[in-house]
């Protein structure tokens, strides 16, 4: 048998792991994975270690920060602590964030699958709806099911990912579309593969790059949409929420900045993380990025 | 001979598109035997390839419906099969072989994932077993060190190495056919013998009939047992290798034997061509479909579709010129 030449073969790594080193030496993507660890562990471990619960009344109200050294972030409108609500707040807000991101990658990849892979008429059916969807104003949408249900924190992700799914369903149609056509896809047919096993084995995971980047805007683009919600006093008043905090102590925004201000910057912070960490996918899944 | 494994017989395949219908295979017939090998050529677009997607029954429908004839594989005729049936036959019974090792190859998943999929496909194996059975497979296409180049990604190998993964997951089901869609057009001279010599091993060693698909007139003359002349969608020309290039009936398989460039040959001298394209297959005419391009037509070729004459055993071209050498009996 002609065997060819002995090469050495560098080490197997896989896509993902070239994405990484790529993420890893974005500076501005790290800063944002840092700014998400950080926020995910005031959240998570914030509770154990400041054991306030963010409803009580604990002083007087709109004690400034750093004038009272039990409340370092100084007490609301109500004389609630400002630091037990941004911890209380931010399991909230990163909840609904993650759980209408994940609602609406479901709905979007599932519908953009299909309707590109089948084309023609399973195409025009899922891409009317899909137009149906996306000509609604998000906002007034949102509003009208999180009024018509009750405004729990599940109705709240429910809505965001409701009116968030058509774009994310275009770009997997669009993805679905590119890869189907491509030689491997065929090779697959070939060798016996089903639609399904193609769809989901084949094609979802070539495609998956830029939907992992769309999903984590997503993130960032529901914990905008919950804080708007909540500023308007539609999302559930018994969970303490960023937007929450800012709704309810908007009119003392003048006399008493940090009611506000705080947890404003809790979302800046966490929203700009996303879209660092977003960005740092992107350029991290670019192929032009790599060298090779 | 024995019973063939492969039986096409007056196969029709018409496209249906906005300029009109497109006879793309037209009343094609050939077959195969347990490890033989035959080999299908002619100008690109010709229907060599459609031939080989409607034997998979993967050609693209719509616009593309199998209009006539059959298809019998060991006595099945895969042109009535279910989808459902004919998805275990392919890769399983019958496999394909694509030109492109470069994008054949599903760029996330290593070679040695790949080759298990395929087996897992039509082999009732645990993950652990289809994958040992990657590798022996990547060890039976002569990859060095296969343990190691299973857990490789497609990008880290060069083109024959990719081509022999392919080979290996076609192989990887035991198929009593394969089909090579111009294998070796995307790679080295010198890999592309290491590939040809591969598939003639192959089948030797396995008893898989082979159907190549190819340009490679050299390669043909050195393994293919029988050859399919093909010409707008028609077989004008087959039979025994051999014979067919030793001497070939029709002027188009002349032609094309002719226009190989040889050693041997005055530098200076020009590649004899054959002039003119290949006719839009929308638009034939009802003679022979070569007769525009012929050196030796006549009046009577463009009137109506040549016969195939047999002009020695099992070796027969269509051309109406060949006629009078039909010896009566």
């Amino acid at each position: 048998m002609t065997a060819p030449a002995r090469t050495t073969v560098p080490a197997a790594r896989g896509p993902m792991a070239e994405a990484w080193d790529i993420f890893r030496r974005s500076p501005s993507a790290m800063l944002g994975l840092a700014l998400l660890i950080l926020v995910m562990a005031m959240t998570f471990a914030g509770p154990h270690i400041y054991q306030v619960d963010p409803f009580e009344i604990v002083w007087a109200p709109l004690t400034p920060p750093g004038e009272e050294a039990t409340i370092p972030l100084g007490t609301d409108n109500l004389g609630r602590d400002i630091l037990a609500g941004l911890i209380a707040g931010g399991r909230a807000t990163l909840a609904v964030g993650f759980a209408a991101a994940a609602i609406t990658m479901l709905i979007g990849v599932l519908i953009g699958a299909y309707a590109g892979f089948y084309g023609g008429l399973v195409d025009d059916m899922l891409m009317r709806v899909t137009e149906f969807f996306q000509v609604l104003p998000p906002l007034l949408f949102a509003m009208v099911v999180v009024t018509l249900f009750q405004p729990t924190l599940v109705n709240v992700a429910l809505a965001i990912g409701i009116v968030s799914w058509p774009q994310t369903a275009r770009l997997t149609r669009s993805e679905f579309r590119r890869i189907r056509t491509l030689e491997y896809v065929s090779a697959m047919r070939a060798i016996g593969a089903g639609d399904g096993n193609i769809i989901w084995r084949v094609i979802l995971p070539n495609a998956l790059p830029p939907l992992i980047v769309s999903a984590t805007l997503t993130i960032g683009m529901a914990i905008l949409f919950e804080a708007g919600l909540s500023f308007l006093g539609l999302s559930d008043p018994n969970v303490m929420s960023w937007g929450l905090m800012i709704g309810s102590g908007r009119e003392y925004l003048l006399d008493a900045w940090w009611v506000v201000t705080l947890p404003g910057a809790m979302i800046f912070l966490t929203v700009l993380g996303v879209s660092l960490v977003g960005d740092g996918l992107n350029d991290a899944f670019n192929p032009r990025m790599r060298e090779r | 001979m024995t019973e063939p494994v492969l039986d096409i017989r007056n196969l029709k395949v018409d496209f249906t598109t906005r300029r009109g219908v497109a006879h793309v295979l037209d009343d094609v017939s050939f077959s195969v035997a347990p490890g033989e090998l035959l080999a299908i050529v002619g100008e690109s677009g010709c229907g060599k390839s459609m031939t080989a997607l409607s034997v998979l029954g993967l050609i693209p429908s719509p616009p593309g419906k199998v209009v006539g004839g059959s298809i019998l594989f060991q006595g099945r005729d895969l042109t009535k099969l279910r989808q459902s049936e004919m998805r275990k036959i392919r890769g399983g019974d019958i496999a394909m072989i694509f030109q492109e090792p470069m994008t054949s190859l599903n760029p996330v998943f290593t070679c040695g994932e790949q080759i298990a999929e395929a087996v897992r496909l039509h082999q009732k194996v645990s993950p652990r077993a289809a994958l040992a059975r990657a590798v022996d497979m990547l060890r039976a296409v002569g990859i060095p060190e296969p343990e190691l180049r299973a857990r490789a990604y497609p990008h880290q190998l060069s083109g024959g190495m990719r081509q022999r993964v392919m080979i290996a997951m076609a192989l990887s089901c035991e198929p009593k056919l394969l089909i090579a869609d111009e294998p070796t057009t995307a790679l080295d001279v010198t890999v592309q013998a290491q590939i040809f010599g591969l598939l003639d091993e192959l089948r030797q060693k396995t008893g898989t009939a082979i159907v190549l698909i190819t340009h490679d007139m050299g390669a043909v003359a050195e393994m293919a047992d029988k050859v399919a002349v093909m010409y707008a969608g028609r077989v004008i020309e087959r039979g025994p290798a051999d014979a067919v290039l030793d001497d070939p009936g029709h002027p188009y398989t002349r032609g094309l034997l002719a226009s190989i460039p040889r050693v041997d040959a005055d530098p200076d001298a020009d590649l004899p061509e054959i002039p003119g394209i290949v006719p839009a297959l929308t638009d034939l005419g009802r003679g022979c479909a070569f007769a525009p391009r012929c050196p030796l037509a006549v009046d009577a070729c463009h009137a109506a579709q040549p016969r195939h004459v047999a002009l020695s055993g099992d070796h027969s071209a269509a051309c109406i010129q060949l006629e009078p050498r039909e010896v009566p009996a």
